[in-house]
């Protein structure tokens, strides 16, 4: 069965993609492979994430969960827990809102969304399985849990709705007083929809189903807070995304004004929307740093993670697509229906995944006829939020499940259905029958290119000559657009004080090295590695003369942070103009000290030179040494300036979106239903590639988050609220044998917003790839008669579609 | 839970004598009492490989075992195993292939890497693949991590021909 016989799927290892150190091409650094520096530390053992951490004082907190999906509290008594040894304090849910105020998770431009008062630690009643509802704090995270034995707590249980379907038949309404379970609903439709479904050839259905999932970090949530009450003070070193918006939500919600609250972000143990959103037990842990006056840490542990990390993707879709009998698509039609447990996540609501499904969904395709619900709906399972690549793995399978189910019915190959019917490459500017915005897209580029890389054409053959030996390989097409850089038309515009500007600043220090600043975060994407090779090509420096700091309100300018794909896009411009007016300033001081005209003179490796010749002519390390020890040497009204600091925001289109499409080839055991991933491609357009081997990585590393959702990835809940697999035994996610070599290739169209004219890229492979190995799936089927639309697809799933079980 | 027991272990090449409770898993300890940070804890059940040590020459999950049970043995971590240069050539194909993005399973991934390097030198590609795949990467989709490893034992194979 296993006939791997085409030797380039066990391509061997890539070419060494890594610059030696010393490269630089004639514009500096961008566009090189250049290896991150800050990558040398974690290979050595020698990283600081949060839990690495240790203050003097320093107490644990343990919470105490909730067995329930939905019980009323009926008693809860710390008494003897308090007692145990070990333990400095336990605390229920009134005593903690006290010092922590109750937040609500909803956004005005998502009209109608609501959602009930959320507590650090609940009050009265639980809402889901897991969640905190007393705390527990020792001097050791071992004492802590020793105690949780002893508290005493009585449930009275209430009805729970999992169900996505039942919730929203309200039959049972989780928050009486929001009157049903309906958190957000839209409907939108285009003008002559109606008309143009009626008049199409052909109209093809489909439900498509998504297994909930979650991002497992593999460093669990974790922060420290260590309030000082001789300033009023709070430091929190917290594994997060957005240190800014934690600071405004820690201040806000303690009472502690906004200049006393400093947020630092050590090295983060994976992130990808996780540890974007506010978390109740996070909360909590920062308050009882104020009630104790000590520092207090909180680590997840993992079936925590399972239980309170932001799950997402619960989704029930049924699309339809109409065309016309030559192949052209004529419209959409989408009833989305999604479930995020009790409450919508405070500050960027569970809205946003639904809204971004209908704003995606036929992204790619020229069509004119739209028509759209979503309905999100309340149930008793933990939270969703945003997970990496929010809504586009949905939006992504179901569109281009549907346009191959369409192609099929036509007799169309895939590939061609879709040049067909793909957005122009010259269309642009383009608007989408959504009522978004594409600046310039290049759809049929990347195809091209695509079909090219994976040699297409052979790959059919070879399908063809292996189904005569009942051999079953399939291949899947998946094009996509992709939300990036967004501008405050994300959050801010609905009244969110999340940021979406970033600064940058840039020092000259006396030696003639670079010290830059930034408020985007780290998070092992490359972020500082990016902002050394930017800041470098901006001043005219070595890249080992930079040094990069991110990850602490207390120093870095303010901004928004990593997340929705906009750390190089957004940061990355403010830090670009930020280099060049430091270049500027550094050569205003060596003009005046020279008595040269300014305009004669450029900046370039490490040296203030002549801009003809490229003779030098000041070292930047004496640039340093006059600016700052010797000024008096300097005409009497110069005053030096070598350190500028530039923000940047993304304001003429509401997102910059990128575009790509990507391939899997798989080969299916009819007999197990297992599917075996034999290559999966890539072509993605992000626009400037500031360092390919970094874009390429989160392009492999997204691919394969993005085949876990669709092979293997669900948070099995019991008809009782119940987890069932809140464990890494029982969650299975990808590991390296599981998971195929990844081939990826660019088109490149810059931006024309920004100078630097990067987009996002880190969310792409997460977007695309489950669409591409369900229509890789479907396509093995195909000659079976058999389909398969209910992610995860396990072999149970496959066997089932087959008739086998 | 208040019973102590001595334990001596040599840890990195120098014998340490502490005071641990039976119930202290081996990776608590080198964290939590010996500030060796460098290992981790992920999945804390076995099957991710963060906590991966390695115990008189062999490598072992630091979660599954407790500290007492390594009393009188040898036990490297990724912070010896780097200081003696043993890891030099994996850290250095794992860093110019980026095979490492938060870096948080990097110490395990390396210890285990390490031991498919010394124990078989003329492993495939899918062997390597085999042998790795129970360390759990979240961040890089394994790929470069492979080429790296495959990367040195190649280099190594070529080195020892004659
Ligand atoms: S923490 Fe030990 S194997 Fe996962
Ligand atoms: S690099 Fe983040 S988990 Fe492997």
């Amino acid at each position: 069965m296993n006939d791997r016989t085409r030797p380039d799927l066990l391509a061997p290892r890539a070419e060494k993609p890594g610059a030696p150190a010393d490269a630089r091409t004639a514009t500096g650094y961008i566009g090189l492979s250049v290896p991150r520096a800050g990558a040398r530390r974690l290979l050595q053992g020698r990283g600081t994430y949060t839990d690495d951490l240790k203050l003097p004082r320093l107490a644990h907190v343990v919470f105490f969960r909730s067995p329930y999906a939905h019980a009323r509290i009926r008693k809860l008594d710390l008494t003897t827990a308090a007692r145990q040894p070990g333990v400095i304090a336990a605390f229920d849910g009134r005593a903690i809102a006290e010092y922590c105020t109750p937040w609500v998770g909803v956004l005005a431009h998502l009209k109608g969304i609501k959602s009930p008062p959320q507590h650090a630690v609940a009050i009265e009643r639980a809402c889901w399985q897991g969640e905190a509802v007393a705390a527990i704090v020792a001097e050791s995270r071992a004492q802590g849990e020793d105690a949780l034995a002893h508290v005493e707590a009585e449930w009275e249980e209430l009805p729970v709705v999992t169900d996505m379907e039942d919730a929203l038949s309200n039959r049972s309404v989780i928050h009486p007083e929001l009157g049903d379970n309906i958190c957000f609903k839209r409907d939108f439709v285009t003008e002559g929809f109606e008309d143009a479904f009626a008049k199409a050839d052909l109209v093809v259905e489909e439900t498509y189903s998504f297994g909930r999932h979650t991002g497992v970090t593999l460093e669990g949530r974790a922060i420290l807070a260590d309030y000082n009450a001789g300033e009023h003070s709070l430091t929190v070193y917290q594994a997060t995304q957005a240190p800014h918006m934690m600071q405004d939500i820690f201040s806000r919600h303690l009472n502690i004004p906004e200049a006393n609250v400093r947020v630092i972000c050590k090295d983060v143990g994976g992130s990808y929307g996780i540890k974007v959103h506010v978390y109740p037990d996070e909360m909590a842990t920062a308050a009882i740093s104020v009630m104790l006056r000590r520092p207090v840490k909180f680590l997840a542990d993992r079936l925590e993670s399972f239980l309170t990390d932001i799950h997402a993707r619960e989704h029930k879709a049924k699309v339809r697509l109409a065309c016309t009998k030559d192949g052209k698509i004529i419209g959409f039609d989408l009833d989305d229906l999604t479930g995020i447990g009790p409450y919508s996540v405070y500050p960027r609501t569970s809205g946003i995944e639904g809204n971004q499904v209908v704003n995606l969904t036929g992204g790619p395709y020229a069509h004119k006829n739209y028509r759209a619900r979503l309905n999100v709906v309340f149930t008793n399972k933990n939270v969703t939020c945003q997970y990496r690549a929010v809504g586009h793995p949905i939006a992504v399978a179901i569109t281009e499940g549907i346009v191959d189910l369409a192609a099929q019915k036509l007799g169309i190959d895939p590939a061609e259905f879709r040049r067909r019917n793909l957005i122009a490459d010259d269309a642009y500017p383009y608007t989408f029958p959504s009522g978004l915005k594409f600046e310039q897209l290049s759809h049929h580029q990347c195809l091209d290119k695509l079909l090219a890389l994976m040699d297409y054409q052979g790959l059919r053959a070879e399908q063809k000559r292996l189904r005569e030996k009942k051999i079953y390989r399939g291949i899947g097409l998946a094009a996509m657009i992709e939300v990036t850089n967004p501008s405050p038309a994300f959050y801010g515009v609905g009244g969110a004080r999340i940021s979406a500007q970033d600064g940058a600043t840039v020092r000259l220090e006396p030696t003639g090295m670079v010290t830059c600043l930034v408020s985007v975060t780290e998070q092992g994407q490359g972020t500082e590695g990016i902002f050394q090779q930017i800041c470098a090509t901006a001043v005219g420096v070595s890249i080992d003369k930079v040094r990069v700091i991110t990850g602490d309100t207390g120093t870095t300018p303010y901004g928004g942070g990593t997340w929705a794909s906009r750390g190089a896009g957004i940061g990355g411009e403010a830090l670009l103009q930020a280099g060049k007016a430091l270049r500027a300033n550094i050569l205003e001081l060596a003009a005046a000290a020279l008595s040269i005209d300014k305009n004669a003179l450029d900046v370039s490796t490490d040296a203030v030179c002549d801009k003809a010749t490229g003779e030098t002519k000041m070292p930047l390390a004496e640039v340093g040494r006059i600016g700052y020890f010797r000024p008096d040497t300097l005409p009497l009204k110069f005053q030096a300036e070598l350190t500028v600091t530039r923000h940047y925001t993304p304001r003429e289109y509401g997102f910059t979106f990128t575009n790509g499409i990507q391939a899997s080839y798989v080969e299916l055991d009819t007999d197990t239903g297992f599917v075996k991933l034999l290559k999966h491609w890539v072509v993605e357009d992000c626009g400037t590639v500031i360092n390919p081997m970094l874009v390429d990585e989160q392009i492999r590393g997204g691919v394969v988050q993005g085949i876990g959702g669709a092979m293997l990835e669900e948070c099995l809940y019991s008809p009782e609220g119940q987890l069932l697999n809140g464990s890494l035994a029982d969650y299975l996610v990808p590991m390296s044998g599981d998971t195929p070599d990844i081939e990826i290739a660019h088109v490149c169209t810059p931006t024309r917003q920004s100078e630097l004219g990067a987009k996002g890229v880190g969310e792409a492979g997460t977007a695309g790839a489950p669409g591409a190995v369900m229509n890789a799936i479907n396509d093995a089927l195909a000659p079976l008669g058999a389909r398969v639309n209910v992610q995860p697809f396990t072999p149970e799933r496959i066997l089932r579609a087959l008739g086998k079980v | 839970m208040d019973e102590f027991f001595e334990a001596t272990i040599t840890v990195n090449g120098k014998a340490v004598t502490r005071r641990v409770q039976p119930r202290q898993h081996l990776i608590d300890f080198l964290r939590d009492e010996l500030g060796l940070t460098g290992s981790h804890t992920a999945c804390e059940h076995g099957v991710c490989g963060a906590c991966t040590v390695r115990i008189d020459g062999q490598i072992r999950r630091g979660c599954l075992m407790l500290a007492v049970q390594a009393h009188g043995c040898s036990v490297d971590t990724v912070e010896g195993l780097t200081d003696s240069g043993e890891l030099g050539a994996l850290q250095q194909e794992f860093h110019e292939r980026n095979a490492l993005q938060c870096g948080f399973c990097t110490p395990g991934m390396l210890l285990t890497a390490q031991e498919l390097v010394a124990t078989q030198p003329d492993a495939t590609r899918e062997e390597i693949r085999d042998f790795m795949s129970g360390n759990l990467c979240r961040c890089t989709g394994y790929q470069s991590i492979i080429d790296a490893i495959e990367e040195v034992i190649v280099t190594r194979r070529k080195g020892a021909q004659p």
